[in-house]
């Protein structure tokens, strides 16, 4: 094992022979060296998370046709240590009433369970933190321990419209957990395991994205729904309810919340590539290839998996800065009455499709799983064209309003 | 491993007898449910490390810890429930006031 | 004293202690945030025990649903007088001592069965833990019929739950 094909190993290694040289018992510094490692796993993570506060402002801005910040370091390179600095330095303030203990435990929870989820995501095929075998539902765990976290801030906030925020907020992530739950089951059946390294690892003939499209597609609108991003952010938008749930955080707290968010994104942008694209590796088996054996080295494949993930990452910012809200009872009836049953039959043909086409050659597989489910989101347009016939024939059409004289006005002359 | 059986098994008994004398004091049913929880949880780890240490192949005591997750949280949901539809109409969660069938 | 048992003794006291504040605490929500510490040690106790499917289950359900639905029936069934006077009823010292005698007894039988201070054999090489439970709860010699009647009992309590919940059309 070498320092270029096993890092973290090589150094957990010299890093054990010094400190046992030091005379520290094996238990002791086995104990250390975790702690260095979880240390260094966050660091990174949180570094991340700032350079993602440039990538959001940056790309925000070019959706909307302007620059985005531009004065600070080049390229505005520097702004988000601005940000950081100006939400460091600004007053905390607790609301009178507000219940402290929870008040202040609720944002460090919030961005803790999106911490916890670095601990399984593979940047390499050795660079990574563990290997759970159940690596899926931990994701989905995670998400639960982000859920209380905002009832914890809506309820302690004392303030009618926090509670309003976090009431519907956490309607809307246990609803959407419930297709992402369903459609984590596909990777799982693709793959015939649940570790996150054994699903990367499964895709290195074939991405499963090609394999079960429907699958990605649903993937994304839930991932968009749990982090709460829009289109589905009626809970947080300041126009709606005033920042929902966390109305009364100021400062460093609200920089907790908002960090967690964009570093969330950018995970569900890492599962996504994880899940979905072949993660660190996937290209179609080029890098059994000698020519290209520089494919297998764990620095290049945490390359490619960041860029992945930004690509993903990039998705979700695209969908949120162009796509308008979507009202609560619409998100909730999107949910149940759309998404769950085509979740439901998408992991039924795959599951089904998966045992009848396993013995035929590989192109025909693959073609099978696709046509699969180009027939099934066929047949899902032409149910909800038929839906919509009908509602357009139940409503007759408005008529059109005519200018006092009886002439259409000036302007609508057709010109 | 070095931990012995007994350990668990204490432990197991400890959660239950907090989550027992949870049900048995406390006078909103709320509070009341919290307290069968805790007892459920204890059982679930005497199942769990039942298995783990007689015959940790035969899947007998997780299959049975699975079932009794599934049965908790089906009981929490419809206890709630009750609990809500009582609240609204008689205004009331303390269980000592919920007494309109007694004799 | 391995590291593996200061582990269990943490875990033991972060169980056991939270679920002292869950049934001693005055404030119901309290209560439930305790609860849910409880739980989360017993998701690592299952960890340790190296039932890592049951861990994970343990905190979406336990966690994720159940203790957000008593967190949301707490908030929707508060009244301001309920947490100002007692919590308990009178003559708790009733509870508390049946609690001792039982868990003394409970102690007494467990510490009398044979074999019961083994520490456990290493799970038998190439078992894969997750993938048993699974081919356990759907296979027909195994536990099949109650993994169905759990499914069926949920459907019922689903139903009912909503129908009971639902606040009555004035």
């Amino acid at each position: 094992m070498t320092f270029w094909n096993n890092p973290i190993n090589f150094i957990g290694n010299w890093l054990t022979g010094l400190l046992t040289g030091w005379h520290l018992p094996v238990a002791l510094a086995t104990i250390l060296l975790y702690i260095i490692g979880i240390t260094v796993l966050i660091v990174f993570a949180m570094t991340l998370d700032i350079g993602l506060v440039w990538v959001e402002r940056k790309v925000v801005a070019r959706f909307q046709d302007r620059l985005g910040p531009n004065r600070i370091g080049p390229f505005g390179l520097i702004q988000p240590v601005a940000d950081i600095i100006k939400m460091v330095i600004k007053e905390d303030i607790t609301p009178a009433g507000a219940d402290k203990i929870i008040y202040n435990i609720a944002p460090v929870l919030a961005a803790t369970s999106v911490i916890l989820l670095w601990a399984i995501l593979p940047l390499a095929s050795t660079i990574y933190g563990v290997d759970l075998n159940v690596g899926l539902l931990y994701i989905v765990a995670a998400g639960a321990l982000g859920t209380l976290a905002i009832i914890m801030a809506g309820w302690s906030s004392n303030n009618k419209y926090a509670l309003l925020g976090a009431f519907r907020m956490v309607s809307n992530m246990i609803s959407y957990e419930i297709p992402m739950v369903i459609i984590l089951l596909i990777p799982t059946i693709l793959a015939n395991t649940m570790s996150v390294q054994g699903i990367t690892q499964a895709q290195s003939g074939m991405w499963f994205a090609i394999l079960s499209p429907l699958a990605l597609l649903i993937f994304v609108i839930s991932a968009i729904a749990e982090l709460g991003r829009s289109p589905f952010d009626l809970n947080e938008a300041e126009s709606e309810i005033v920042a929902g749930f966390h109305i009364e955080y100021t400062g460093m707290k609200f920089g907790w919340f908002y960090a967690g968010e964009l570093l969330h994104a950018f995970t569900f942008g890492g599962f996504m590539a994880i899940l979905f694209f072949g993660g660190y590796g996937g290209f179609f088996g080029l890098e059994k290839l000698a020519a290209f054996g520089w494919l297998n080295i764990p620095f290049v494949q945490a390359l490619v998996f960041i860029t992945k993930a930004m690509i993903g990452y990039w998705v979700i910012m695209w969908v949120k800065y162009s796509v308008p809200r979507i009202r609560i009872d619409h998100m909730l009836a999107f949910n149940w009455k759309f998404l769950v049953p085509l979740a439901l039959v998408v992991l039924v043909n795959t599951a089904v499709l998966n045992k009848v086409l396993i013995d035929l050659p590989g192109w025909l597989y693959v073609l099978g799983m696709f046509g699969s489910n180009i027939v099934i989101g066929f047949i899902t347009v032409e149910i909800l064209r038929a839906h919509g016939r009908k509602q357009r024939s139940l409503t007759p059409p408005s008529p059109q309003p005519l200018h006092p004289s009886g002439h259409m006005s000036q302007g609508e002359r057709g010109v | 491993m070095s931990i012995p059986l007994s350990w668990y098994l204490i432990l197991a008994a400890a959660l239950f007898c907090i989550g027992l004398y949870g049900v048995l004091s406390r006078k909103n049913a709320i509070a009341i449910l919290l307290g069968v929880e805790l007892m459920l949880n204890a059982v679930n780890i005497n199942l769990v490390a039942f298995w783990r240490y007689l015959n940790p192949a035969q899947m007998a005591g997780q299959a049975f810890a699975v079932i009794v997750f599934a049965v908790a949280a089906a009981e929490v949901a419809v206890g709630l429930a009750l609990i809500i539809s009582v609240y609204r109409r008689r205004k009331t969660v303390v269980a000592d006031e919920i007494d309109l069938m007694k004799w | 004293m391995t590291a593996e048992q200061i582990i269990f003794i943490l875990t033991g006291a972060l169980v056991l202690g939270s679920g002292l504040m869950v049934v001693t605490v005055r404030n119901l929500l309290h209560a439930a945030l305790w609860l849910v510490a409880s739980l989360f040690g017993v998701a690592i106790l299952y960890a340790i025990l190296q039932a890592n499917f049951l861990a994970v289950v343990q905190v979406v359900v336990y966690i994720g649903a159940i203790a957000v639905l008593f967190i949301f029936a707490v908030m929707l069934t508060r009244r301001e007088l309920m947490e100002k006077g007692r919590q308990t009823r009178p003559n708790r010292w009733l509870p508390a001592l049946l609690g001792l005698l039982i868990l003394s007894g409970l102690v007494v039988l467990i510490l009398s069965v044979p074999g019961v201070e083994n520490t456990a054999a290493a799970l038998p090489a190439g078992l894969d833990t997750v993938r048993a439970l699974g081919t356990a709860l759907v296979s027909p010699d195994a536990y099949v019929v109650p993994f169905e009647v759990a499914s069926v009992l949920m459907l019922a309590a689903l139903v009912g739950a909503v129908y009971v919940a639902t606040a009555e059309k004035k």
